[in-house]
């Protein structure tokens, strides 16, 4: 129990019986308000029996008013225990010095950010940079890259993609087929169904579908675990001995991607000429030979290798978003989280912009 | 006669078929600063995983406040581990959060108080563990020792009756841990919270401990039990010697 008593000179507080779970908002705002004018505070414990960390965090904040404005505090008749967790509560060993997050103005905060994208920019080309090198030093034969690990990477993103893949892709292939026949049942002309789901499939969608498929699943694992190698020192230790992290982390998931990226294109766009056939001869009432003949007759090289092309576009940018958010990954979990979301983020934005370029270029060069 | 705490009664801790350790007894009386010491490898950790119900027992039983914990539900379990308290050996603290919020979770998960009572009970654990103004820094922002300190903050937020302290001096530096040990004892002596400490730093040991257990990975079990200066006094075989002198009498 407690109760409080507020006279001209002092606030007298007395205490008594059991004082567990004190959470009397009302009653604690009062004595609050009447420590901060008074010029003394007398804290009076009575037959105290039962107590807790509430009554005690109340005697903290009354000893931290009174040590904040000047002003008196005695304590009487406390039990010794909770005296001295008051005592030592107060006992501040050290001051800290609080991480200036203060804001300046607008033109400060722009030039801020200005130079953050700045650092960022150059930091994303320096990491070019380093892969390059050691592409360089792969080529050579003096990466130090252990094969084991390579065929690792080779595992993950092979064979083990193509069940995700194939499933996607037959998806696609057969939404193409369902919008298109829409528009070309008007006028008569369904069994075009079939160019159109070759010619989209192979030039582009294919690549794109594998792209977006294996930036979600083998982009964000590549962050994930180099982010985690980050946080447990792991990077650091690569480090000290004197290996390159490119070398040992990224050239072999970024080979890896390389070799497989195009034959996982070839494989989504078959599996999505697959998806658009069965529309076509289940759906369009188009015989099997029939769309089998109009797919071939759609179906030329350059738009293969383009897609191709493309695939190995995005297998590079996906291995360099992966590894280049892992390695710059936070040494907390939360960062981890953090550098996956980016390096999905990054890699389909990354694989939009190289997909304009790639068919503006295609275009003036008349492929 | 002081209550005991903690109750081992023939516990056998095993990971498969591997049997780590076998007919461990032992009481923790309310109050003790209990420490459970041994080499490398002897099933330290394992054991303190068992008492706080992270790894059932193979046989055995593990009182808690009269509870079987082995034999509990988990309704149960969570009823017992809500009175007590583990500082990990990392600290354990959610890097997402601040200091401030990894003490109130749980303030906030297991009690009513308002929020600013929340805060003035966040303030006051950090002040007792030396910590005051620490509440906006986020746990990357501090040092190991700080981390621990954090640590056994949360750990006492809701006034537990058991603290674990798994390795408390590890990683630290002297100062470090002897002012982590002089924490220790304060809250044992000013709270009278039974504490379990998990540790093989002799000068630990022998600051805080009242009581121990020493567990033998040779035996695979209990290689003796009782106050650790007294267990240097009169050790009751050759290990626990060369254990307590770092080996400088027990090879003599």
């Amino acid at each position: 129990m407690l109760k409080f008593e507020q006279k001209a000179s002092a606030l007298t507080i007395e205490i008594s019986g059991d004082c567990c779970h004190y959470d009397e908002e009302a009653q604690k705002e009062k004595i609050y308000a009447s420590a901060q004018i008074l010029p003394q505070i007398n804290v009076t414990a009575k037959n105290l029996q039962a107590w807790d960390s509430t009554l005690l965090a109340l005697l903290y904040e009354l000893a931290k008013i009174a040590a904040q404005k000047n002003k008196k505090i005695i304590f009487s008749g406390l039990p010794d225990n909770l005296q001295h967790l008051v005592d030592l509560a107060l006992k501040v060993d050290r001051k800290p010095s609080l991480p200036d997050d203060s804001h300046g103005d607008w033109i400060e905060a722009l030039g801020a950010w200005g130079l953050n994208i700045y650092s960022s920019v150059k930091r994303a080309f320096s990491f070019c940079k380093q892969v390059l090198s050691s592409f360089g030093r792969f080529l050579r034969g003096s990466a130090v890259m252990r094969g084991v690990d390579f065929l690792f990477a080779l595992e993950g993103c092979s064979y083990k993609a193509v069940g995700i893949m194939s499933l996607v892709s037959f998806m696609i292939g057969l939404i193409l087929a369902f919008v298109g026949a829409v528009q070309l049942k008007t006028f008569g002309a369904q069994i075009y169904v079939a160019s159109l789901v070759t010619i989209g499939m192979t030039r582009i969608m294919g690549a794109i579908m594998s792209g977006v498929i294996m930036s979600g699943r083998t982009g964000a694992s590549y962050a994930a675990t180099i982010g985690t190698m980050q946080v447990n020192e792991e990077i650091d230790a690569l480090k000290t001995m004197g290996i390159p992290t490119m070398d040992f982390l990224v050239l072999p998931r970024m080979l890896s991607l390389m070799i497989t990226m195009p034959l996982l294109t070839v494989w989504a766009d078959f599996m999505g000429m697959f998806g658009g056939a069965f529309v076509g001869v289940v759906m369009l009432d188009i015989s099997p030979q029939e769309y089998w003949k109009y797919s071939v007759e759609a179906m030329n090289l350059s738009n293969f290798l383009v897609g191709i092309f493309h695939g190995f576009v995005f297998g590079i940018i996906i291995a360099l978003c992966g590894c280049y958010y892992g390695v710059n990954c936070g040494r907390n979990a939360d960062s981890v989280g953090v550098a996956t979301t980016k390096a999905v983020v990054s890699a389909i934005v990354l694989m939009i912009v190289a997909t304009g370029i790639i068919t503006m270029s295609f275009e003036v060069l008349g492929i | 006669m002081t209550e005991a705490k903690i109750k081992v009664d023939d516990l056998t801790i095993a990971y498969g078929d591997f049997v780590l350790m076998k007919n461990v007894s032992f009481e923790v009386k309310k109050g003790d600063v209990f420490i459970i010491m041994g080499g490398s490898g002897c099933g330290k950790s394992s054991l303190l995983r068992v008492l706080t119900g992270l790894v059932p027992p193979a046989k055995g039983d593990v009182m808690i406040n009269n509870v079987n914990f082995a034999r509990a539900s988990q309704n149960q379990k969570d009823e017992v581990m809500r009175k007590c308290g583990i500082l990990y050996q990392s600290g354990a603290l959610f890097s997402s959060m601040t200091l401030a919020e990894n003490i109130a979770l749980p303030l906030q998960q297991y009690t009513d108080y308002s929020d600013k009572l929340i805060k003035e009970l966040v303030s006051l654990k950090l002040a007792l563990v030396g910590l005051t103004g620490f509440e906006d820094f986020y746990p990357s922002e501090i040092s190991g020792g700080m981390k621990k300190r954090a640590g056994l903050a949360r750990a006492l937020a809701l006034d537990p009756e058991i603290v674990y302290f798994d390795e408390p001096s590890a990683g630290l530096d002297p100062i470090s841990s002897k002012l982590l040990d002089d924490l220790i004892i304060e809250i044992n002596k000013s709270l009278g919270t039974t504490i379990v400490v998990v540790t093989h730093e002799l000068s630990s040991i022998f600051a805080i401990g009242t009581n121990s257990v020493f567990l033998d990975a040779d035996v695979k079990g209990v290689g003796g039990l009782g106050d650790p200066k007294e267990l240097l006094k009169n050790p009751p075989n050759q290990k626990i010697l060369n254990f307590l002198t770092r080996g400088k009498k027990g090879n003599a």
